[in-house]
């Protein structure tokens, strides 16, 4: 079973409830970590680093100046504005270059080539709950869904090769491809939000997309204490649109505490309320029929 | 009315959720106080939410578009040419069957298919990628929302977009979008100075150091608010410390701000001393890196 947790916004405690839900005792999993702009969850779990993969994020234009006659026909067929002439002499720019090869096809003098963005990681080990996939976008780089969609194969392919059943994806914030990535056909879909005006806002977008894509969703109202009238705006909110509330939880200063010391709240303080209402939440999620 | 040397500041942080929305909506408040005009950019399309800070009159909504090609069956011989030009795979092909399709999703619009048919069969056609909507707010301020349709394969050019609508003779604030990918470096590339928000936290110093590696590269001057000080361990000042970065401002974390900021009030607006302090930070900020490039 595939279970992803996504957020619409970063910061709302995603990534320390997927440290929890892979922590829970009794039951290793694979974690893949896919938020792969900021990939979070290697630092608390230091998992070994048994398998590196270069990920090609794209390709980028390069002149060879020494081929070049500045005769600025690439620059007329670039739709990124990447390619400019300054004092004659044509540059392309990295930053705006999208890799779409087109300069380098119409260059008459084949002074373009095209290089692969290759300074992008897949990472896969063993931590202390299981297995372990995470990925590392370069700065810079787009086509994190590809990416992303890279991490998931490997961690089907290990939850098979190892045998295990639970597979949990911590997503990317936003509403874009690489977040589209980390969804596409999982079991479930869990959002967490908190109880912001910004929060409402972006879990109406997160669950826009699910539902685009007909997935289970469920949503985690986190630290919900801090404002309980807009929780309960959220709470109606998921009411009426048919989305089961997974669960609420509250704010806990020991959550930090617990990350500061690199653990995940489950690890931290098995016993507390906090961490028994986490299992409940999973068990809903996990149960349902 | 103040003059200011116009200026670009953009607020960024390795992840969201870290306040980089309240620092980047505080400031602009505590400049509007000051009758300093202003705009405010929103450069998180994905999930923009400023103007839910503020209340405004929109005053202009423009679509963002891409062109995305349309090939014409009646002329299409099924040579295969516009799927090889095509870079993102976005052109599916099946000569034997007589089968083609666009997969608009994936479409960059690059143009490269349009350049390969030699028999006339594509035409493009625009289809919306986002829209850039501007905003006036009081004392003659602006904010720019850029915002991205969901499921669009990236948010770069609604960005664009909407940092080109913002006017170089005034202060602008760039809210940036998370992260230090495409979105983000499109977005600081066009700052003097940029300001990470982060917090004291083994994860917030992961996420600060890859965005300190990046600006570095692009040669960007930087410096670190620390909200929710306080809460966390003191990793991150000894990290400031050896880099050299300076340390602008310290929020320290308090449950009324969190409540606040939830209610999406501005947090500066009800803790007055957070302008006097912000304020302090930009005339810093504009003393110490004001308009390096807009001197010519
Ligand atoms: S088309 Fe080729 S030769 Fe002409 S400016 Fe571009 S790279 Fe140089
Ligand atoms: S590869 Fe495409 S985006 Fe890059 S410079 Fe060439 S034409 Fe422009
Ligand atoms: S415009 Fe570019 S990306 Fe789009 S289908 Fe044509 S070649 Fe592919
Ligand atoms: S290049 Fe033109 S003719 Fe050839 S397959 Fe593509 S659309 Fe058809």
């Amino acid at each position: 079973m595939e279970i992803a947790i996504i957020s619409g916004k970063g910061g709302t405690g995603k990534s320390s409830i997927s440290a929890a839900f892979a922590t829970l005792s009794g039951q290793p999993v694979v974690l893949a970590d896919c938020d792969v702009d900021a990939a979070n969850l290697h630092i608390l779990f230091a998992p070994t680093h048994e398998e590196d993969q270069v990920y090609i994020a794209g390709q980028t234009a390069v002149i060879d100046y020494s081929i070049c006659t500045h005769c600025g026909i690439c620059m007329d067929y670039c739709q990124f504005d990447a390619i400019h002439s300054m004092d004659g002499k044509i540059t392309i720019s990295e930053t705006s270059c999208d890799g779409c090869h087109l300069c380098a096809r119409v260059c008459p003098h084949g002074a373009i080539t095209m290089v692969d963005n290759d300074k992008s990681r897949m990472y896969s080990g063993a931590f202390r709950n299981g297995r372990m996939v995470y990925g590392r976008l370069a700065p810079g780089e787009e086509n994190s869904g590809k990416l992303v969609n890279m991490v998931r194969d490997k961690a089907k392919a290990i939850a098979k090769d190892y045998n295990l059943e639970n597979i949990i994806i911590d997503g990317p914030p936003g509403i874009g491809c690489a977040v589209i990535s980390s969804i596409t056909g999982t079991n479930h879909v869990v959002v967490v939000t908190e109880p912001t005006l910004s929060g409402l806002h972006d879990l109406k977008r997160a669950l826009e997309i699910v539902e685009k894509f007909s997935l289970k969703a469920w949503v985690i109202i986190n630290k919900y204490d801090l404002n309980d009238d807009m929780s309960r705006q959220i709470e109606q909110h998921c009411h009426d649109r048919g989305i089961p509330l997974a669960g609420k939880l509250p704010f806990n200063p020991s959550v930090v505490e617990a990350m500061v010391n690199l653990k995940s709240i489950i690890e931290w303080q098995p016993q507390s309320e906090f961490s028994r209402q986490i299992g409940a939440i999973w068990n809903t999620i996990t149960q349902s029929k | 009315m103040i003059s200011i040397k116009p200026m670009r500041i953009a607020i960024a942080s390795g992840k969201g959720g870290t306040g980089k929305t309240l620092v980047a909506t505080s400031l602009f408040y505590a400049l509007q106080r000051e009758r300093i005009e202003a705009t405010l950019v929103d450069c998180d399309a994905e999930e923009p939410n400023v103007m839910s800070f503020f209340q405004g009159q929109l005053e202009k909504s423009a679509e963002v578009m891409q062109r995305v090609p349309v090939i014409d069956e009646n002329k299409c011989t099924y040579c295969g040419k516009c799927h090889e030009y095509c870079n993102y795979k976005a052109i599916f092909i099946l000569t034997p069957m007589k089968v083609i399709k666009v997969m608009e999703d994936l479409c960059h619009g690059c143009g490269a298919c349009t350049v390969a048919c030699e028999y006339g069969a594509i035409v493009e056609k625009d289809v919306s990628l986002g829209q850039v909507n501007q905003y006036a707010v009081s004392g003659n301020s602006k904010i720019i929302e850029s915002r991205m349709n969901v499921g669009v394969y990236s948010p770069v050019r609604v960005i664009k977009a909407a940092i080109n609508e913002s006017n170089d003779r005034r202060v602008v604030i760039m809210d940036s979008p998370p992260g230090t990918s495409c979105p983000f470096i499109q977005t600081v590339a066009r700052a003097d100075f940029v300001i990470l928000v982060t917090e004291p936290t083994p994860f917030g110093l992961s996420d600060l150091k890859q965005s300190v590696e990046t600006l570095k590269t692009m040669g960007k001057s930087c410096g670190v608010i620390i909200n929710r000080a306080g809460l966390g361990n003191d990793a991150i000042y000894g990290y400031l410390h050896d880099q050299g970065i300076p340390l602008l401002l310290e929020i320290p974390f308090d449950r009324e701000i969190a409540s606040t900021y939830s209610k999406g009030k501005i947090v500066a607006a009800e803790k007055r001393h957070l302008q006097t302090l912000l304020l302090s930070v930009f005339n810093i900020i504009v003393k110490k890196y004001g308009n390096s490039h807009h001197q010519r």
